[in-house]
């Protein structure tokens, strides 16, 4: 297949200006700059784009909700934390290729009317802040920012802004509070930021690869994105050619995974993969025939999220994979609402006693419920993040509990053998050299 | 006698003062730049911030022990950061760890090693699992670790 949003990656000086101009870069803008906003909203509406940062909401329709009497400045975030495990695909993006991350954030700026516009970086990409940095620089001294662009009127400026190390800061009012300059403690919404956002102003917050995509629907129509809508996968874990993967919405997971990831290395076998980042319910080997787009996986029990792989071969405790995805939960929640930072804080405590050999029966039951009552019950995301592994979605049948099916039922086996046996069912030690 | 930034860094923060409708959202890019001056963000650091962004000490001190990347303490000359989390774990995270602690003289959350060159923690995703096990030294990430390799970059810190 072509490559779209990878098409400079491997080039040599991929970053410069020069370079991505010589490939066809820039050309997307003067077209865009000649639409009206609201067609740009329009087509983003026709093309049916879906948020790449993790919950997967139509862009088109987030643009729209800003409010049209608000006479306030608008403000693009361009979300560029990246700091759901499993996820690294936005880092391809900003270090091999940041000029169309600035096209793309130029346009997108266009369509909602904004006139300033912050990528926040996870503070530990160093090096993609820095190239951002230098390729904002060359932007502008080419007149692609700053006052008057291109002569049509619209003034932009983008600045790169750091974070400091807390996952929170990617949820979308945590960045927000974060970009404040303060602690990156999630809001209640409502209002939501397209109302009330940074600054007490209206703001879109969108995911990197989000806001690329407005540029290969003008260069290619809102057909050709209907038929071929390009996506990177992040493939993780016990695979022969882990990396970042483009490839059309919807290929099958297995697909994945032996043709372009080269399959499972050592003659192990498949075990079980977690589709869309840390935070989405885990699929069994039998449950991995499903095609990567929102809506299969989400008939599959699982999300696509932010679309990161996490492979794991028979060498894989279950047990232990989970206790490691709860630490990092506990670790992560903010503090701010009882049920998250003290459920997660317990996840962490069974699921350890269990791996190491002090777990009860009961405990299972015990995670189970602790998942089920954070979820649902905090003010942002984060809690059913670290819920849904546990104990899968919520299901509507059940008045919105969680349908149990994650890690502790699909592999309950394996659970009740470490209780029972205080010891491991998997005996094969991962080799590291 | 209080801190101050040094001329350059002050230009920096010059510069980081005129992107933002307010001080306060300054907030994290003056607490990079002064940890990049002063090693890490010690009390007397946090005043001069503080004095720079006209805010109460405080506020600041409120930002600091929430981010994990500010430091209050020093740190190591090479501060390692060994992705612990699972895409890394399932491919020897956890033995890397061991295997810095030997090589480096200290161990994983216990300060500086005796030559001061070493600290060590352990950290959640960094967002490089395609290339795991990895770790961040300082600004850089160091991807596909193997002991071969952990070597060579050692011994190399160890004569810088
Ligand atoms: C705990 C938490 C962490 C998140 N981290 C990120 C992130 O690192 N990057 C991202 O784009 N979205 C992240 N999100 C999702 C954002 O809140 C938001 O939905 C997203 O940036 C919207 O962009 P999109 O519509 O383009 O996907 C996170 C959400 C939660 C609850
Ligand atoms: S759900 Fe957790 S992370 Fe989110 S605001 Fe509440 S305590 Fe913080
Ligand atoms: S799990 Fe280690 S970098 Fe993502």
């Amino acid at each position: 297949m072509e490559k779209v949003l990878t098409k400079m990656v491997g080039i040599e000086n991929s970053q410069n200006i020069d370079v991505y101009l010589k490939h066809g870069g820039y050309q997307a803008l003067p077209k865009a700059l000649k639409m009206t906003p609201d067609e740009l909203i329009q087509m983003m509406k026709d093309s049916g784009v879906r948020g790449r940062g993790g919950a997967g909401f139509p862009t088109g329709m987030k643009w729209s909700f800003l409010p049209k009497d608000n006479p306030k400045p608008r403000y693009l975030l361009c979300n560029a934390d990246e700091s759901e495990p499993g996820t690294f695909k936005d880092r391809v993006l900003m270090e091999d290729d940041p000029h169309q991350v600035i096209e793309g954030l130029i346009i997108s700026s266009f369509a909602i009317q904004a006139h300033t516009c912050y990528i926040y970086i996870r503070g530990e990409y160093v090096t993609g802040a820095k190239i951002l940095h230098k390729a904002i620089n060359e932007a502008y001294e080419k007149g692609y920012l700053g006052k008057n662009i291109l002569g049509s009127g619209f003034e932009l400026d983008i600045t790169v802004h750091r974070g400091a190390g807390a996952y929170i800061c990617g949820e979308e009012t945590g960045l927000i509070e974060s970009l404040e300059g303060k602690r990156g403690w999630p809001r209640i919404k409502p209002p939501f930021p397209a109302v009330y956002g940074v600054f007490g102003c209206p703001t879109i917050v969108n995911n990197v690869e989000t806001l690329v995509t407005p540029i290969h629907i003008i260069n290619r129509g809102v057909q050709w994105w209907k038929d071929n809508e390009p996506k990177l996968y992040c493939m993780s874990g016990h695979l022969t050619r882990p990396g970042t993967y483009e490839a059309k919405i919807g290929t099958n997971l297995m697909e994945l995974i032996n043709d372009h990831c080269g399959g499972i290395p050592n003659g192990r076998k498949l075990k079980a993969v977690i589709p869309g980042g840390s935070s989405v319910p885990v699929l069994r080997a039998e449950e991995c025939d499903v095609a990567m787009d929102f809506d299969a996986l989400a008939k599959a029990g699982s999300a696509l999220g932010s679309a990161g792989c996490m492979v794991m071969d028979d060498t894989t405790c279950m047990v232990n994979a989970l206790w490691n995805l709860m630490k990092f939960y506990s670790h992560e929640s903010c503090g701010q609402c009882t049920p998250c930072r003290e459920g997660t804080h317990w996840l962490e405590m069974i699921c350890g006693r269990i791996e190491t050999g002090r777990g009860r029966m009961e405990d299972l039951e015990l995670m189970l419920e602790t998942a089920n009552n954070i979820a649902g019950r905090t003010i942002c995301p984060l809690g059913d993040a670290a819920a849904w592994p546990v104990a899968g979605l919520p299901d509507k049948n059940k008045g919105g509990d969680l349908n149990g099916q994650s890690f502790v039922n699909k592999f309950r086996e394996e659970f009740e053998y470490h209780i029972t046996n205080k010891k491991c069912k998997v005996t094969i030690p991962h080799e590291w050299n | 006698m209080a801190l101050e930034f040094s001329p350059e860094k002050k230009k920096e923060v010059e510069w980081t003062l005129t992107r933002y409708p307010n001080k306060q959202a300054a907030m994290l890019p003056v607490l990079h730049i002064a940890q990049y001056q002063f090693g890490c963000i010690s009390p007397e650091v946090m005043e001069l911030v503080a004095k720079t962004l006209d805010l109460p000490v405080s506020r600041v001190q409120d930002v600091v022990t929430f981010y994990t990347m500010f430091h209050e303490k020093p740190v190591g000359k090479f501060h390692i950061q060994v992705c612990h989390t699972l895409s890394c774990a399932i491919r020897g995270g956890s033995q890397v760890v061991d295997y810095l602690e030997n090589k480096c003289g200290v161990k994983c959350n216990d300060g500086i090693s005796k030559d001061g060159k070493f600290s060590i923690t352990k950290v959640e995703c960094l967002g490089s699992c395609g290339t795991a096990p990895m770790m961040q030294v300082n600004d850089d990430y160091f991807e596909n670790l193997t002991k071969e390799r952990i070597d060579q970059l050692v011994n190399k810190w160890k004569s810088e």
